[in-house]
């Protein structure tokens, strides 16, 4: 496990974070000081372990197909950043952009 | 201020010595005052605890049993309650009013508790010294030049400036330990399920629990057993009967085997240090105990497992957090820009480098090596615990390697992450684990005794015993009623 | 895009085989969403089926639907996929406004169902088959409507608006291999899923409702080659209609560039069903790092074999079973078999009345001839109505003992269809058995030849049809008794 140079406008992007230049420079220095840490688990030898997908041993946790009630929708757009009518407004969407 | 634990104000309220109204009405006046100094509080809830006191007197009255009839709490501010500004201590979420009110802060305020106020956190949880706040200083009632620990310093602090009874806090790597033990009250966090999660806003979502900050062992038993069970609402919550534990306090250690690791040695943290655990260690063995040494070889690789994981699961948490429906929003000239704009104007730095690692450590090419091999480092010291207990029933350490520091003192990221050493191994084994007051040392340069925590650590879903053992050892030591509190300034 | 792509010459389009895979999602139906317990339903105000859980509010999380997962197993059974013993949700990390995570909760790497067939038929009665990669289960996104572009959609808009009533709705992933080679094939390749799925009733399945979304990744290479060629996904299809238009229309385009020697670019392309023709939607494929990892919000699924087991037992017999069976051993053609096995209630009416008389075509043409009439008329089902597939083979075989003649049976089955009860016991009541005895059509026959003598030399010069006339009188005088085979026999000898 190297310790990559991590390029942080690339995960900035994926994470939805806009970054400063400077600010780019600062965290890729932290990441990647994190990382040479984090390295030491290289030393663990993992071939034959489970990676723990959930601590307790709960199975089949679900529940009945019954409705229930709502949120009133007046209460939750006035929380709503931008609300136009009945919806949430956002500015505009461009197409094939996630 | 609160002079009475948990369990003696419940009684008084039960039977009608004193009102839920007289107690919330007789200590606002004093957290006001002092939260200008200590700054425990993000905000304060007077209406509500006013009007709920009321409906527990009259509950009182007509003769319902309430186990925290009347008990004033704090509540982290990363907890829902309906009607509440609930922050997380960030920009993102700094004037969001919550529409609903989470599991364990309900079933608080159905056996009679009254909610203070929110209390200030760590930006997220994200942080050991509650200096990540983006809303708010709060500041250690033992030395205000010093930090109240983190990420639940607010809860941590109003406990012990007395401006609350009880308060809650969130652990996920330490995060209820660390500062209990900073501020000199029992801090605790039960098995990684035992608490509902539901209203408790997400760091990382296979660490985080619930739990009470609170005098005594006992205040915390009583709180757990409250709060604890199986919520439907919840897919994590363990759907096991819950063993309740405020009947199950011991008064001795006889045949307990307290495990002592190894790889945990204080006479690394110098020789105060080194001299206070060793007769913390030394006054469980004249309770009756037998110390036995265990190994948890994997423990050194905790914080970079937890380092991984935490981030990978919160940068996933936090991507709701958008502009779209609630919260901040900054505008751009289309809808993605707005999301970047919003964030980077709401999150803090930590919280950001958190959001890049994770994202990083989950995304294509690096998961394997990063995320899945830090969960593979996950099991193996699960095991390594799972085996300790094989020979004992408790694992006693330092909650902390130092008292608390001053402010600014940990500015490099990773000497802050190193504060949660002792804690995190034991969060991702998901094990029950608490601090309880054990005495204080002189810091170096400080003028003022601080306290330090002893942590114990038990086997998965055994609060009863864990708490047994913490009461007998905090009633034979009182360390906490030893260190006086300072005289809180008015500002 | 120029219509100048599409005219290429049916011979050239010969020299290609397209390779078509079909993407769906089906809305499931339950009465709450996936995750939380907000109701499942089209329609209604916006934002009002909402909660902190799907709005994705601060300290929310997810609980599994166990009635979805139940008929996420059921329809995989039904195409014969492999259930495993354990099962799991997976988060799939990206932003988009009616997203509200900003991650959905899906399965990835270990799906609830793998593999299975999906069996299909044309219009012509070819069969084939198409097989399934895998079913999944994971939660429907919110809606948004685009404003600012004068004609609702996303390019040109200046901002949107969402809803999140169909946030968390439950929905399953149908991913079908590449086996299907025509835009028939892939309309009839929909069609069995849609049979199927309504059969179980695990989803209405309607198109126009959004209960049904497909995309199709479509392909052509020259017959015989060996690789596939370059694939384009295509978006925005809302009918069967539209799927089989986008798809033809995709076919053509693709041939038209590789034949005008251009490259065929990997790429969305949105069917636009105004102009006829896929736009590009994307100038270049954007690889997406969804970085999947288990949820760990909820607990993994095992699954118990004996349950699996005892549902696929109980699952019906499947349409595209039943139609072979119809076409095959029944000899109906393809389109008597689809009307049949097209409602599941009425295929297993058509099923229970064979069964009882043993007389498949008889049953056939009653229950898509006269009763399908009576129930257009009366906007009621075949299986609602009150006569029963016992009444019908009632009716059927007093036809063929010629107890009744085949007037009657339409007026006893009108009778029925309202009354319900037995037939046998309706033509006893009133007298309705067919009148055969030689004497009293003697009878009849006398009356309508005195009274017709015009005819009867007409028929004698030559005239068939004043047989007909008169054959039609003595129903008429016989109240529509007589057994006019042999009613048509005596007036023959008499004459």
């Amino acid at each position: 496990m190297a310790s990559d140079s991590i390029d942080v406008r690339y995960v900035a992007k994926l994470a939805r974070l806009a970054l400063t230049d400077d600010e780019v420079a600062g965290y890729g220095a932290q990441l990647g000081d994190l990382l040479s840490h984090v390295g030491v688990l290289s030393k663990l030898d993992t071939a034959s372990v489970a990676a723990t997908a959930q601590v307790v041993e709960s199975r089949n946790v679900a529940r009945d197909d019954v409705a229930g009630v709502c949120l009133d929708r007046a209460e939750v757009l006035a929380g709503a950043p931008q609300a136009q009518g009945a919806f949430f407004r956002v500015p505009r969407i461009i197409a094939g952009v996630e | 201020m609160v002079n009475e634990t948990a369990v003696a104000i419940a009684r008084s309220v039960s039977t009608r010595k004193t009102s839920a109204r007289e107690t919330i009405d007789a200590l606002y006046p004093y957290v006001e005052s002092s939260d200008k100094t200590i700054g425990s509080y993000l905000s304060l809830t007077h209406e509500l605890a006013r009007s709920l006191a009321d409906k527990v007197d009259a509950r009182v009255k007509a003769g319902e049993s309430l186990p925290l009839a009347g008990v004033p709490i704090a509540v982290k501010d990363n907890m829902c309650l309906r009607g509440t500004v609930t922050t997380c201590g960030s920009k993102i979420l700094e004037n969001w009013v919550s529409p609903y009110t989470g599991t364990a802060v309900q079933r608080l305020l159905d056996a009679g508790a009254i909610p203070v106020g929110k209390t200030n956190m760590d930006e997220f949880a994200m942080g050991s010294s509650c200096e990540n706040s983006a809303l708010g200083i709060t500041r250690n009632p033992y030395d205000i030049g010093r930090v109240p620990g983190g990420s639940s310093g607010g809860s941590a602090a109003a406990v012990a400036a007395r401006q609350a009874a009880l308060s809650l806090g969130s652990d996920t790597g330490g995060s209820i330990r660390e500062p209990a033990a900073f501020c000199n009250v029992v801090g605790f966090k039960p098995t990684y399920g035992r608490v509902s999660r539901y209203g408790l806003i997400a760091f990382a979502s296979s660490l985080d629990q619930i739990g009470p900050f609170s005098q005594t062992v006992e205040d915390a038993a009583l709180c757990y057993d409250v709060m604890g069970g199986f919520d439907p609402m919840d897919a994590t919550s363990v759907d096991r009967p819950l063993e309740t534990t405020a009947g199950h306090l011991r008064a001795d250690l006889r045949g307990v085997r307290i495990g002592i690791v190894k790889e945990f040695a204080t006479s690394e943290l110098g020789s105060t240090v080194d001299a206070l655990y060793k007769k913390a260690y030394a006054d469980l063995e004249k309770l009756g105990a037998t110390l036995v040494e265990v190994e948890l070889p994997t423990a050194e690789f905790g914080i970079a497992t937890y380092y991984l994981i935490a981030p990978a699961e919160c940068s996933a948490n936090l991507a709701r957090f958008d502009g779209v429906r609630y919260g901040l929003r900054v505008d751009g000239s289309n809808v993605q820009e707005m999301y970047e704009n919003t964030r980077a104007a709401g999150f803090g730095p930590e919280v950001k480098r958190r959001i890049l690692i994770g994202t990083y450590a989950l995304s294509s090419g690096y998961y394997d090596a990063y995320y899945v091999k830090a969960q593979k480092a996950r099991t193996l010291i699960a095991r390594d615990f799972a085996k300790a207990f094989e020979s004992c029933d408790v694992i006693a350490s330092p909650a902390a390697s130092t008292p608390a520091f001053s402010f600014n003192a940990k500015s490099d990221p990773y000497s802050m992450y190193l504060m949660d050493y002792y804690t995190i191994p034991g969060s991702l084994a998901g094990l029950p684990s608490l601090s309880v007051p054990c005495g204080s040392v002189f810091p170096e340069g400080g003028s003022r005794a601080m306290p330090m925590g002893l942590q114990l650590s038990s086997p998965l879903f055994a609060e009863r015993s864990l708490l047994g053992i913490a009461h007998a050892y905090e009633r034979a030591t009182l360390h906490a009623e030893k260190l006086a509190l300072p005289q809180i300034a008015s500002v | 895009m120029t219509t100048a792509a599409l005219d290429v010459s049916p011979d050239v389009i010969a020299k290609y085989e397209a390779v078509i895979g079909i993407e769906c999602h089906v809305e499931l139906k339950t009465a709450s969403k996936m995750f939380c317990a907000c109701p499942n339903a089209f329609g209604g105000e916006p934002n009002t089926k909402v909660c902190p859980v799907c709005l994705a509010m601060p300290g929310a999380l997810p609980v599994p639907n166990r009635a979805a997962i139940e008929h996420m197993i059921r329809a995989g059974l039904a195409f014969g996929a492999e259930i495993p013993t354990f099962s799991k949700f997976d988060r799939k990390n990206y932003f988009y406004p009616d997203m509200p995570k900003n991650y959905q909760i899906t399965q990835f790497d270990m799906p609830l169902t793998q593999g299975g067939v999906v069996e299909f038929w044309l219009e012509d009665g070819s069969r084939g088959s198409c097989r399934l990669t895998r079913i999944h289960l994971e939660e429907d996104t919110g809606k948004s409507s685009h404003a600012g572009s004068g004609d609702g959609r996303i390019a040109g808009s200046s901002y949107s608006l969402i809803d999140f009533n169909r946030a968390g709705v439950p929905l399953m992933e149908c991913v079908g291999e590449p086996d299907i080679r025509t835009a028939d094939e892939a309309v009839a390749f929909l069609e069995s899923l849609k049979r199927t799925f309504v059969q179980l009733d695990v989803s209405d399945v309607k198109m126009e409702e959004g209960s049904l979304r497909c995309d199709a990744n479509v392909s052509v290479r020259l017959h015989g080659a060996a690789e596939y060629g370059t694939k384009a996904e295509i978006k925005n299809m809302n009918s069967f209609r539209s799927v089989h238009r986008a798809i033809e229309s995709e076919i053509a385009r693709q041939i038209g560039v590789i034949e005008s020697g251009g490259r065929v670019v990997q790429e969305t392309r949105g069917w636009d069903e105004t102009t006829g023709t896929t736009h590009s939607m994307r100038s270049k494929e954007q690889a997406h790092d969804y970085r999947y990892f288990p949820e760990p919000d909820l607990v993994p699924m095992e699954l118990d074999p004996a349950h699996v087991a005892a549902l696929k037992a109980a699952l019906p017999p499947s349409p595209a079973v039943r139609h072979r069976r119809y076409v095959e051993s029944y000899g109906f053609t393809v389109a008597q078999a689809t009307q049949l096995v097209d409602n599941v209630r009425l295929a297993e009416y058509f099923d229970r009345a064979v069964e009882l008389t043993n007389a498949p075509q008889a049953v056939m043409n009653f229950v898509l001839g006269d009763l399908s009439r009576l129930a257009n008329e009366t906007e009621t089902h075949v299986a609602d109505a009150k006569i029963t597939p016992d009444a019908l083979a009632e009716v059927i075989a007093m036809l063929d003992a010629k107890t009744i003649n085949s007037k009657i049976a339409k007026d006893v089955l009108a009778k029925l269809w309202i009354a319900g009860g037995s037939a046998k016991a309706m033509v006893e009541k009133d007298g309705l058995a067919q009148v055969s005895d030689p004497a009293a059509l003697a009878g009849f026959v006398d009356e309508v030849l005195a009274a017709n003598a015009k005819s009867v030399e007409d028929f004698k010069a030559g005239k068939e049809n004043a047989l007909k006339f008169l054959v039609g009188q003595v129903m008429k005088v016989s109240r529509g008794k007589a057994n006019p085979a042999l009613v048509e026999q005596a007036l023959r000898d008499r004459m």
